[in-house]
Formats: C-alpha cells, structure tokens, sequence
C-alpha cells in the first residue's frame, strides 16, 4: 500500500553508521559508507563488481561483522535473498517455503498457511510439488522470494536475486517485486549491476565506488508505484538511467 | 536452470537400472531402435565370449586338460541344472550373503557414527583420519591371519573381515557428504540461527544421502567379497562359497567351480542392484546426478 510508504516516512529500517570492512588478509572492502533506508523505501546500491556491494549486505545480516562502524537493524526477522536460489534439493517447493518457518519453530498449519500465502504471492501456484531440480531459474527464484515472504520481514535484503536469469524474466520479476514492495510495504535494499533494474524499482539508487567501496552519488527516484513496464521507455527514465550510468562510469575509473 | 525433461534412453551403467528409469516410450519404432540398442551389443559380445570359451575348452585344451576349462553346456549341466550340486552352491551362497549383511550392517552403524563425531570436530577428523587410511590400506589378506588369532575361524571372524573391508568406503563418503551442503545453505541456517542438532539434521544429513549411497554400494560389494575371502581363508564352520570353491578347486570339479564363481558374481550384481533400487527409492525424486 502506498499508504504505508508516505505514512511510515522517517522511521530508519537500517542503518549503517560509518561501516569499514578489512578482511584478515588486509583487502579493505568498504570504507566510509553511512546511510539508512528507512521504511517503504525501496533503496538499490549499483556499483562495479567487487566493490564490496554484497559485502555490506553480510554486514547488514550478521553474517559478516563489520571492523569499523556500527549497523542498526532488527535481525530478528531479517528478509535476505541470494544471488543464488540456494534452495534445498530434497525438499519440494512448499518443503522449501516452509523453511524459515520451520526453524523459527512456528506450528505446522500456520507454517503451511504462511507458505501457501507465499506461493501464491509470487506465482507459483501448482508447483508446490515439484523439487527444484524441476524448475526453471526464474522459478527457483520465485520459490526463494517466498522463502523469504513467510517472515514477512520488516526489511529484505536482495544481494543480485535476478542476475542469473534471462532478460525477459528479469523484466518480470522486476515488475513483481515492486508489486510486492508495495503491497508489504518493508524497507528495502536491492543490490545489482543492471541501471535499469535499479531505477526500475527503487525510490533511490546509490551509486558504489570501486573498492574499497562507498557511496559516491545519489539519486532519487519520483516515479509513483504501482510503475508500468511501459516506464522503461519514458524519457525521464532514460535521463535518470543516463545520469546513473555516467556515474557508474566515474566510480569504475 | 533445468526443466524436466523425459528420461532419454541411455546405456549409461553409472545409474541405478530401475523401473522408473524405463523409457516413457508406448510404441513405434523408436522402442524397437533402443531395445535393439541396450539389448544387442551385449548379447553379441556374450556370443563372442562364448565361442572363444568353446574355442579354448576344444581346440587348445587336450582331452586330459580339459577340466581347466570345461566347456559351458558342461558348466550348466553339472554346475546349475544338477540340483544336487546347485542346491550346494545356493546354500553356501546364503550363508555368504548373511555374513556379508551382518558385516555390512555393523560397519554402517560403525561409519556412520565416526562420519558424524568426524564431520562435528575437526579434532576428531584430524585424529582419526590417517588410521582409518593406515586401516584400509592393509591388504585383507595380511591380516586374515590376525584375525583367526584373536577371534577363532568361525562365522565372527568372517564377520569382521567384512567390517574391515567394507567400513572405509562408508567412512569417506559420508563425512565428504555431510560436509558437502552449500555455503549459501549454510548462510541460511545461520541466518535462522539454527542449532548444530537442527542443522544436521535438515541440513548436512540430507544433502549427504547422495554420497552415502554412492558409498554404500560399493561397500556392499566389497562386503560380499569379504565374506567369500574370510570364508575361503578360514575354511571353517557354515559352508559359504569361499569354502565350496576351495573344495571345487582341490578336488578339480572344474564345472562346479565356474558355476561357484559365477554365482559368486551374482552375488555381487544382486546387491550392487538392490542398494541402486533403494537409493532411487529413497533419493531418486530429488537427485539430479548431473547438477552440482
């Protein structure tokens, strides 16, 4: 609901306060990087490969810890999605949706109602049977959205979800995920090489400099949601697209 | 990245032959052309093998040396169709094949809980490692000897030299497969901060089942040999297959001691075939051998 983007302003989902990342073996991965997404916003970080971009999110998630800065986040209930699938091959769909339920240890039918929900959120209705190695890998991505929708987490972390799908579904995916932020209205962080996907989505791009990786643009995205396939091809789209690239360009050199 | 696709005909032997691995062809000549495809090559590489058997068995052994190898009519004649031999052969068979399970059940419980202790500390792993490959790369045969010492020659030394042969195999390929989930799966167990007992049990355990049963056939195999190798060593007790080809070859029955062998071989491909039906049963739905 939009409502709950508008309404819901100024309440920080996420913050990262300062965050510096120096591996053991002294590769310095982020420095310097401050911001927050706060709730209903939708935010997407672009930046060359190896800036550190998927790093931060392990920092956001607890997977990794940051050596310098502080994060502020509510893990409890943490929505993440992997540039992989990542499900589980001996389980079937509804098995794999299940999951995260499962070990939040919530009881059987409500867990079945959460992923049934779920299932249909992102399409994939009837195939609740299937095992993974069954489907497609735009389908093995939808199953891992739902994974994560049982949570309905507060805030969703997408580390490059769609990068290993074709165009098409790509564009489709895109489409359903800002239906999905808007109708769950969580805080998103959205991570991606593709400008298009970025400014498809998001209510903000940031742009991520080489390594060691911060922030070095920002940009604000005015385009109402529900947002049509068509907008790819409105010319404000394309002058926002233009300016993120150039920035993009500078970050790379 | 994969979409179902018909299971295309294969010849390929790395998988388990099973009913639902049977083509979904109803007729036509699409059927005749495979069945003509798995069925032919074999069969004339058998009638090849068979000539050549007769070829030896008449033209280059004389008559007085015919028993090293007697032609095959002879072989089914008095080896399988005299039930009276037979009936000897398929008793020691059994008796080989009990042996042969009882080890084989022990060493399962045996490797699989080291696997496990192995693959929760890697202080453990470290420890027990080079034993277990100091263990399997004694020759069974250099140890026969101890084993009569400690444990007599019947039917309990058989056993452990089925343990011995066959533990290695279910050791290495269940603690490689408890270790072989994916480090985003783990994340994910991680994430819903999951204890260790959870996370074997939905996690390691699980995405270990391919290995293990690649593990357990061949030490089922390898099981069924040690029975026969024990049983021919010891040469004492219940009469399994290996005392029945000593006696074959010490009395210079050529024909039942092909017809042991062959049995023996049997043996063998039955169990091989039987752990292939139970992994299909069990993992078939899920596994795709050709995904990482």
């Amino acid at each position: 609901m939009v409502e709950v983007a508008t309404s819901a302003q100024n309440i920080k989902a996420l913050s990262f306060d300062n965050i510096g990342m120096t591996f053991p073996d002294g590769t310095e991965a982020l420095t310097g990087v401050d911001f927050s997404v706060e709730r209903g916003e939708f935010v997407t970080i672009v930046g060359p490969s190896g800036c550190g971009k998927s790093t931060l999110l392990k920092i956001a998630s607890g997977l990794l810890e940051q050596t310098v800065g502080d994060v502020e986040v509510d893990r409890e209930r943490i929505g993440y999605v992997f540039q992989d699938a990542t499900l589980l091959h001996w389980r079937t769909v509804m098995g794999n949706v299940e999951l995260f339920a499962e070990l939040h240890n919530i009881p059987k039918s409500e867990r079945r109602r959460l992923a049934a929900q779920a299932i249909d959120l992102v399409g994939l209705n009837g195939f609740e049977n299937h095992y993974p190695k069954s489907l497609s890998g735009g389908m093995k991505m939808r199953a891992s959205l739902a994974r994560t929708l049982t949570l309905s987490p507060p805030v969703f972390l997408f580390d490059e979800p769609f990068g290993a799908v074709d165009e098409i579904t790509r564009e489709r995916l895109n489409e359903e995920t800002q239906l999905l932020f808007q109708r769950e209205g969580f805080a998103g962080l959205f991570i991606t090489h593709s400008i298009s996907e970025a400014v498809f989505m998001s209510t903000r791009v940031l742009v991520m400099s080489a390594r060691p990786g911060r922030i070095v643009a920002e940009f604000n995205v005015p385009f109402e949601y529900p947002r049509q396939p068509d907008l790819r091809f409105n010319p404000e789209f394309a002058r926002l697209s233009g300016e993120v690239s150039r920035e993009l360009r500078g970050s790379h050199a | 990245m994969s979409t179902p696709d018909p299971t295309p005909l294969t010849t390929d032997r790395s998988k388990p032959l099973s009913l639902d691995d049977a083509p979904v062809v109803v007729a036509g000549p699409g059927r005749v052309k495979s069945l003509s495809l798995n069925i032919l090559p074999p069969l004339a590489l058998g009638t090849l093998i068979l000539a050549a058997w007769y070829f030896v068995s008449y033209r280059l052994l004389e008559e007085n040396r015919r028993f090293l190898l007697e032609p095959p009519h002879a072989v089914l004649q008095v080896g399988f169709l005299d039930w009276g031999n037979f009936s000897e052969i398929l008793q020691g068979l059994k008796s080989s094949a009990r042996v042969a399970l009882i080890g084989l059940v022990i060493a399962i419980l045996m490797g699989f809980t080291l696997a496990i202790i192995m693959s929760q500390s890697k202080l453990f792993e470290r420890a027990i490692f080079p034993y277990m490959v100091t263990l399997q790369a004694i020759p069974i045969l250099a140890i026969v000897p101890l084993i009569s010492f400690w444990f007599g020659t019947g039917q309990r030394s058989r056993v452990v030299v089925c343990i011995i042969i066959s533990l290695f195999p279910i050791i290495v390929n269940t603690l490689f497969g408890l270790q072989s989930a994916e480090r985003g799966m783990h994340d994910l167990f991680t994430l819903h901060s999951s204890g260790r007992a959870t996370r074997l049990r939905k996690l390691n355990f699980p995405a270990a089942l391919p290995a293990i049963f690649a593990g357990l056939r061949i030490s089922a195999g390898l099981s069924v040999i040690g029975a026969i190798v024990g049983d021919f060593f010891f040469g004492r007790g219940d009469v399994g297959i290996g005392q029945l080809l000593r006696k074959y070859a010490n009395n210079l029955d050529g024909e039942q001691l092909l017809a042991a062998v062959i049995m023996s071989s049997v043996l063998g491909v039955t169990v091989f075939l039987l752990f292939g039906a139970i992994q299909n049963r069990a993992i078939g739905k899920w596994y795709d051998p050709n995904s990482t």
